[in-house]
């Protein structure tokens, strides 16, 4: 379909809210794995001890941090992968603060409080071939989502950005689902420069679908782009959240339709949706 | 059995739990986690006669124990409260507050004559108290004057439950409340936010778009503790105490300095779960204590 057509379809009847699952649910679920990757990042794997609901590439937990001073809310985290065989999920964060930094510190057996599954997932039925842009922390949802995408069948290929080859982390696993390209601001690994300074974004004709997520300013960069090659983007945000869903009203985003929740609306939108 | 109902007027609540307005959505929301009818009701978010977009982003930070927000009232306006969420609400076995918002006596009044003819909508929340608009809300809740104009007007033409939510930001919230009791309230929601603002030393720019916003949480409870208390003291229309409650205990603090309810707000975002808790936290209490009737914890501090 052409995006232009697609975009007066939004306008009418808004893509808000349709990669949603149903059941939402508070749980304490026990830490399998909490494994450091590096200085900066770590993955906390969880297992459930109910049957895990169903949960799409891109949605995201709100977390509890016990033993943290100076924070009060729930932490919203996006689910990095999902194992329904072990009825686990992984969290990959990266330490920001104080809230990420106790994370880090938790152990196997400890029990993390999880308000899940948040939000709507990327779209993931029409696309064949895609480009998935990760930039910084920005790539935790996007194996889950290359996974899924490679289970059908679509033609996966991953672009991941960092500013130096240390910070590259995870490869290898999402190597499995799709053929990764790799952009450092200093050159070490890669080609040089930022992910759509690669030469894989003079060639977008090449993809149905792009999906984005990182810093805003990447995250806009890599709009841009898609917008110029008529190629359909989405894009999941990271605004300040408190409840998660949809009650306080915080995380709000400027839409084509005025101000959308990020929790409940997002946190993958459109980019023909938003006032960018 | 221990008897938890209590009245706010003349609405019968079935235990003293209410959730505040701004944080619960129109509890829907929250129908996965738990069922919302236990409740002693549902107060919504604050509606205005039009649709409202609210302030720009960012509207909230997180600061010690507590959070700023400055979402402006953002909602869709009484019209489509009343025709299409209403319809999804309505079933549900539990009082409906509607917490109503304006920036003019004209537009108070014109929300509350739509809210009144709803049967099932038994009571209004004032909202003389948002900090976070330019026009009118907190304005009609700092002066006693204009906090008794806006209640009068409101009182002639409403027949419902009508409680009035103050503003803490006042030198003395027991001179308004008495000011709102003289013109015809039914009952009094105490406190809103307290007015506040953060700033990053790193881009030295405001945390909110706004500036400044209204703090919630714990960190707030014991200065709205001693507010509920103060009014209590000054008026004999029924108190719903808010103001940073997180579980049963802070809930029971504030029946025992005067409130005959209370509302769970903030403590919503971090506990989907936290007011039907707070419900078994009361019960349990009442059991422990052998207190047949929770109205008996109602103004029950001990000074001697």
């Amino acid at each position: 379909m052409p995006v232009g057509k697609q975009c007066l379809h939004q306008k009418n009847q808004s893509s808000l809210n349709q990669h949603q699952t149903k059941q939402k649910r508070i749980e304490d679920l026990k830490i399998v794995k909490n494994k450091k990757l590096n200085s900066d990042y770590f993955i906390i794997e969880l297992v459930s001890s109910k049957t895990l609901p169903e949960i799409l590439p891109g949605q995201f937990a709100e977390v509890i941090i016990k033993n943290s001073k100076n924070t009060f809310l729930r932490r919203p985290l996006s689910v990095h992968n999902v194992n329904y065989n072990k009825n686990t999920i992984s969290l990959l964060i990266k330490i920001v603060g104080e809230g990420t930094s106790q994370l880090a510190l938790l152990k196997k057996d400890n029990f993390l409080n999880l308000v899940y599954p948040l939000g709507n997932g990327f779209s993931t039925n029409n696309p064949t071939r895609v480009l998935l842009v990760g930039g910084g922390c920005g790539i935790a949802p996007l194996l889950y989502l290359a996974k899924i995408l490679n289970s059908k069948k679509y033609e996966v290929d991953i672009i991941i950005g960092v500013r130096k080859s240390t910070d590259l982390i995870l490869i290898d696993k999402y190597s499995k689902y799709g053929k990764v390209y790799i952009t450092t601001e200093d050159g070490s690994t890669g080609e040089k420069g930022f992910v759509i300074n690669h030469s894989i974004f003079s060639q977008l004709n090449n993809y149905s679908m792009i999906y984005a997520c990182g810093p805003e300013i990447m995250m806009k960069a890599v709009v841009r782009c898609a917008h110029k090659a008529k190629i359909n983007c989405e894009v999941s945000l990271e605004n300040l959240m408190a409840c998660g869903i949809g009650v306080c009203l915080c995380c709000v985003t400027n839409t084509i339709v005025g101000h959308k929740c990020v929790c409940t609306e997002g946190p993958v939108f459109n980019s023909k949706d938003l006032l960018w | 059995m221990v008897k938890m109902s209590v009245k706010i007027g003349k609405m019968v609540c079935k235990n003293p739990i209410l959730t505040a307005s701004g944080t619960f959505g129109y509890g829907l929301e929250f129908d996965d986690f738990f069922d919302v009818e236990t409740l002693g009701g549902i107060i919504v978010k604050g509606t205005t006669l039009n649709p409202r977009e609210g302030n720009p982003y960012p509207r909230m930070t997180e600061t010690a124990s507590g959070m700023l927000n400055a979402v402006g009232l953002q909602n869709k306006g009484v019209n489509v409260f009343i025709n299409n969420i209403l319809p999804k609400i309505q079933h549900y076995q539990t009082n409906i507050i509607v917490n109503v918002s304006g920036s003019n006596i004209k537009e108070y009044l014109a929300v509350t004559k739509k809210i009144e003819k709803i049967k099932k909508i038994p009571a209004i929340e004032l909202n003389i108290s948002c900090p976070n608009v330019k026009m009118g809300g907190m304005a009609f809740g700092t002066s006693c004057s204009a906090a008794s104009q806006i209640v009068r007007a409101v009182r002639k033409i409403y027949s419902g439950v009508l409680i009035v939510k103050l503003s803490p930001n006042v030198t003395n919230i027991a001179e308004i409340a008495k000011a709102v009791e003289n013109a015809g309230a039914d009952a009094i929601s105490a406190v809103n936010t307290f007015l506040g603002m953060a700033i990053d030393i790193n881009t030295k720019k405001p945390k909110l778009s706004t500036i400044t916003g209204g703090l919630s949480g714990p960190a707030i409870k014991p200065i709205a503790l001693r507010m509920v208390w103060q009014i209590s003291k000054a008026v004999k229309i029924p108190i719903i105490g808010l103001g940073g409650i997180m579980n049963g205990k802070d809930a029971i603090e504030f029946m025992l300095a005067g409130a005959t309810a209370v509302q769970i707000g903030t403590a919503n975002f971090i506990d989907p779960t936290i007011s039907f808790k707070i419900i078994e936290e009361i019960r349990n209490y009442c059991i422990k204590n052998n207190i047949s009737d929770v109205k008996k914890i109602i103004s029950g501090m001990k000074t001697k």
